[in-house]
């Protein structure tokens, strides 16, 4: 089971009592639980279990501008005092900082709303097997499926926020987890795909038969791919690279990255970004979100805030250190982002395929090509080559390249966004950017 | 050495007991006890950011029958605890039949002191020194705009108690120091990043204002971009310098010669074994036995001692990295190569330092046999898709070659390989074999391990470049 209320805010006023005492003017901790249940098959039998237990504290001590903090997973209190005296005298050492403190007061969250975040539902590891039997003889029914692997874990959190301005407060969160990797084999080549399934509660998980279907028809169609020619062509990224568009996007909005100028968005507010039609939401209020929260990681409270509208962006993700170094409030984005999304376009699917005669749909990237600096992109990618609105063969070992700045100028976004992850975006297209193979 | 069992209601006999009750009738097994003390003290727009001292102390109980294995952790070093998780190990190995395999090698070769890096130099210095290295590079002139430099220090004891009260221990120290420099000319904005590490002291690798040819690198790589044009797009010759360039070898073949992916026949090299995978003259080993190195290991996180295992030899695939667990199911013995990230983490066969062993041929000739091409001095990261075999890695430090001569800088890009086969593209290997500064993590599984490379320069006839130029 996992800590509760009680024990956790016992721990954290602990903690905040014994900074004072040694000498903290300001201070703030959180203390969180997590335990985990997980089971693995492979090839239709039992692979692994695995459970977790994870308990953890991290404090923060400010004595004026100075700032130094520890963490540990020992929370005995003769540990506590050891580390705690530690990180005091650390924080006597540190050079100051005009900008290191505490949020503002009368930005705190006053209330906490309940977001629908906890299943208290219990899935014992036999009703996990159940699900995963389903699951894998749903995915290994075609002959050319030579391996399956799959995955379900329960995960039940609690945590207790507080600091020496009074604030304290927290809440239990849970999700339910099922995924399925298959790999697919045919004379020419071998392939692999998967499909995931995340939700709060455990009722609102997919079907383990659809989830297996999808993995396998998935990987199925990526067998005997091709290698296609250097050209510029109209790409079409899937759901679930489209999103990590938007992942960037945060990453060049974050104060961090703004007053360290390092992003190629510093100084773009009020300016357009992305085409007209773009529409960019960060919504932290959204029931059973897996992005969902109360306030962010330093207790500001989150509104929903319209990042870009119209294509022209509105907000910084602003935390409360960089908003003092750039003169702006906290918006509660500490930590970065909670239900990011594009809103919908208004084109369907299936139109936005047949948008051009040719082009590439990206079903996977791989590297890590993204520089927020220069706003540079190269990935290499998998995907189909798609004509006349039709897959027409699978396509391998290309790259994908562009600057984000062009990139974002040319967006246009289908009407099928779903709330799979906690970062989402519809089916994206994408011209004018270069693509590398033979 | 940790006394795990020193403020703990349960004894070292107990927990004995309470292991050899739930191993008995596996294959394997053990507890796992780990205790870390880390460091991370970072300079950034000329203030220290952050200091912050991290302390980490739990146990992973791990069950083997067959194929299956059941873990259980917990941070609480308690009796309860540890009964908990016992039963955990239990519910999901209903009915067990095998033998434990008591055998584990012995060796009294050690490759690091036992030394706490964070202690042997005070925070005083440690930030005395971010200092200076802000100081330093911001002199070298308005085009430096941004410094980030941080130290990363990290003491590890581990213990590992098997069934039968078989107990082996190891203390390891890890270090790393990295400077990132952004510069800008005329509106135009690059970063070039630097780092040394390894498993001594700090003063090991900065001493005599070493970190300022930390400095000097990571702004020559910043300055060097500054000039840089759009890459190329499409297939041509690559040259890959010494050192660093060599997690080419670690993402093209690296990953698929892990023996869990090559037991679920997942790996694209699984039926490869005694065949030529690459070119003659190319020889890869990977080793945990150099003194010193971020990769190395005294044991493994199963107490196999680590040793230097040859992957390809001349061209011809020889062995598999192996942990106790697929060496058992694939029947050939573990290569030390058994890690995990820590005790959160079940152990999974992974890399220690991977290496191209040097050739005869020089970089010049190599230069010089390229038309049309691109010489790769420096990388970010890179990835894998061990199923299909296709890999990537970043360039961070580029020049084109036209007609045998290295021309101007090229952008960041992208470069695209197929790992079963592009290591018989590669037509010349030089006699400069380098290891890289210490600074590579690699990701397996949600797990970061520290790892090592090194190459010498190679050149490979073909490869897709991941520019914007076509």
């Amino acid at each position: 089971m996992v800590k509760d209320q009680e024990f956790l805010e016992k721990k954290a006023s602990y903690c905040l009592g014994l900074a004072k005492k040694l000498g903290a003017t300001d201070s703030s901790v959180i203390v969180d639980n997590s335990v985990s249940e997980t089971v693995n098959f492979r090839n239709k039998k039992l692979d692994e279990s695995n459970r977790s237990d994870d308990l953890g504290i991290s404090i923060t001590t400010y004595i004026g501008k100075k700032k130094s903090s520890i963490s540990s997973s020992n929370l005995l209190d003769d540990n506590l005092n050891i580390l705690i005296e530690k990180c005091v005298d650390t924080t006597k050492n540190t050079p100051e900082d005009e900008f290191n403190s505490l949020p503002d007061q009368d930005l705190l969250a006053k209330e906490v709303k309940d977001l629908d975040l906890y299943d208290d539902t219990h899935i014992e590891n036999d009703q996990k097997i159940d699900y995963l039997k389903k699951l894998e003889l749903a995915a290994s029914n075609d002959k050319k499926i030579v391996n399956t692997e799959s995955s379900f874990t329960q995960r039940k959190t609690n945590f207790v926020l507080a600091n020496s301005e009074g604030f304290c407060s927290g809440y239990k969160t849970s999700s339910f987890t099922a995924s399925s990797v298959t790999v697919a084999k045919d004379e020419k080549s071998m392939e692999r795909d998967y499909e995931y399934s995340s939700k709060c509660f455990l009722k609102d998980l997919d079907d383990a038969n659809e989830l297996g279907n999808a993995s396998a028809i998935q990987t199925i169609r990526k067998l005997s791919p091709k290698k296609i020619g250097s050209e510029k062509i109209p790409i079409i990224f899937d759901k679930r690279i489209a999103k990590g568009i938007l992942s960037t996007f945060a990453s060049a909005i974050s104060s961090s990255a703004i007053s360290r100028g390092t992003s190629f968005l510093k100084d773009k507010v009020s300016q357009k970004i992305f085409s007209d039609k773009i529409n960019v939401f960060d919504k932290p209020d959204m029931l059973k979100g897996l992005g969902s929260r109360n306030f962010d990681i330093e207790g500001v409270k989150t509104d929903t805030l319209k990042l870009v509208d119209q294509g022209v962006l509105k907000h910084y993700l602003v935390d409360t250190y960089n908003g003092k170094k750039l003169n702006l409030k906290s918006n509660g984005r500490c930590g970065g982002t909670s239900n990011l999304y594009f809103e919908n376009g208004n084109i369907s699917f299936k139109d936005l395929l047949n948008l051009n005669s040719k082009s590439l749909y990206i079903t996977e990237t791989i590297g890590h090509g993204s520089n927020i600096v220069t706003g540079d992109y190269s990935v290499g990618a998998t995907g189909f080559f798609v004509e006349n609105g039709e897959f027409k063969y699978p396509i391998n070992e290309i790259t994908i390249a562009g600057n984000f700045k062009d990139i974002f100028q040319n967006i246009t976004l289908a009407n099928d966004l779903e709330f799979k992850y906690a970062t989402n975006s519809p089916t994206m297209l994408i011209e004018g950017m270069v693509v590398a193979g033979k | 050495m940790s006394n795990f069992f020193e403020k703990s209601d349960l004894s070292r006999k107990e927990a004995e007991n309470i292991i050899s009750d739930t191993l008995q009738k596996c294959d394997d097994g053990e507890l796992y006890l780990e205790n870390s003390r880390s460091e991370s003290i970072l300079l950034d727009d000329n203030k220290i950011k952050n200091s912050s001292y991290n302390s980490d102390l739990g146990f992973g109980f791990r069950a083997i029958s067959d194929e299956v294995v059941a873990y259980s952790h917990s941070n609480e070093i308690s009796k309860n605890s540890l009964k908990q998780s016992s039963e955990n190990l239990k519910s999901t190995l209903k009915s067990v039949k095998g033998t434990y395999n008591h055998e584990i090698p012995k060796s009294n070769k050690k490759y690091y002191d036992s030394i706490n890096p964070i202690e042997q130099k005070s925070l005083n210095e440690k930030i005395k020194i971010l200092n200076d290295v802000n100081d330093y590079l911001r002199s070298k002139g308005d085009k430096v705009k941004q410094v980030t430099a941080n130290f990363l220090g990290e003491q590890k004891s581990i213990e590992i108690i098997r069934s039968g009260g078989e107990t082996l221990s190891d203390v390891r120290p890890l270090v790393r120091f990295n400077v990132s420099v952004m510069v800008e000319k005329d509106g135009r904005k690059e970063t070039g990043v630097y780092g040394v590490g390894g498993r001594q002291s700090y003063d090991s690798y900065l001493k005599d204002e070493n970190w300022k040819s930390v400095c000097d690198e990571a702004l020559r790589i910043a300055s060097v971009n500054l000039e840089s044009k759009p890459a190329p797009a499409g297939e041509m010759k690559v040259v890959l310098g010494p050192g660093w360039p060599a997690i080419l070898i670690h993402e093209a073949v690296g990953h698929g010669l892990e023996g869990d992916f090559n037991r679920k026949k997942t790996s694209a090299f699984h039926n490869l074994m005694g065949q030529k995978v690459a070119s003659e003259g190319v020889t890869i080993i990977d080793d945990g036995t150099i003194d010193k190195r971020r990769g190395s290991l005294t044991i493994d996180d199963e107490g196999t001692p680590t040793e230097k295992t040859v992957l390809i030899e001349n061209g011809i695939l020889k062995n598999f990295m192996q942990d106790r667990l697929n060496a058992r199911l694939m029947k050939t013995r573990s290569t030390g190569s058994g890690r995990r990230e820590n005790y959160r983490h079940i152990v999974l066969p992974r890399m220690r330092n991977t290496m191209m062993l040097s050739g005869k041929q020089t970089q010049e000739e190599m230069i010089k046999a390229v038309d049309k091409g691109i010489f790769a001095v420096s990388f970010g990261g890179g990835q894998v898709d061990i199923t299909s075999g296709k890999f990537v890695f970043n360039c961070t430090e580029a020049y084109e070659i036209v007609n045998g001569k290295i021309g101007s800088p090229i952008k960041g890009a992208t470069l695209i390989g197929d790992g079963p086969s592009i290591l018989k593209e590669v037509s010349m290997v030089g006699n400069d074999m380098m290891m890289d500064p210490g600074i590579g993590t690699c990701g397996k599984a949600g797990q970061g391990v520290p790892v090592g490379v090194a190459q010498p320069s190679i050149l490979i006839n073909k490869m897709t470049v991941g520019g914007t130029k076509l």
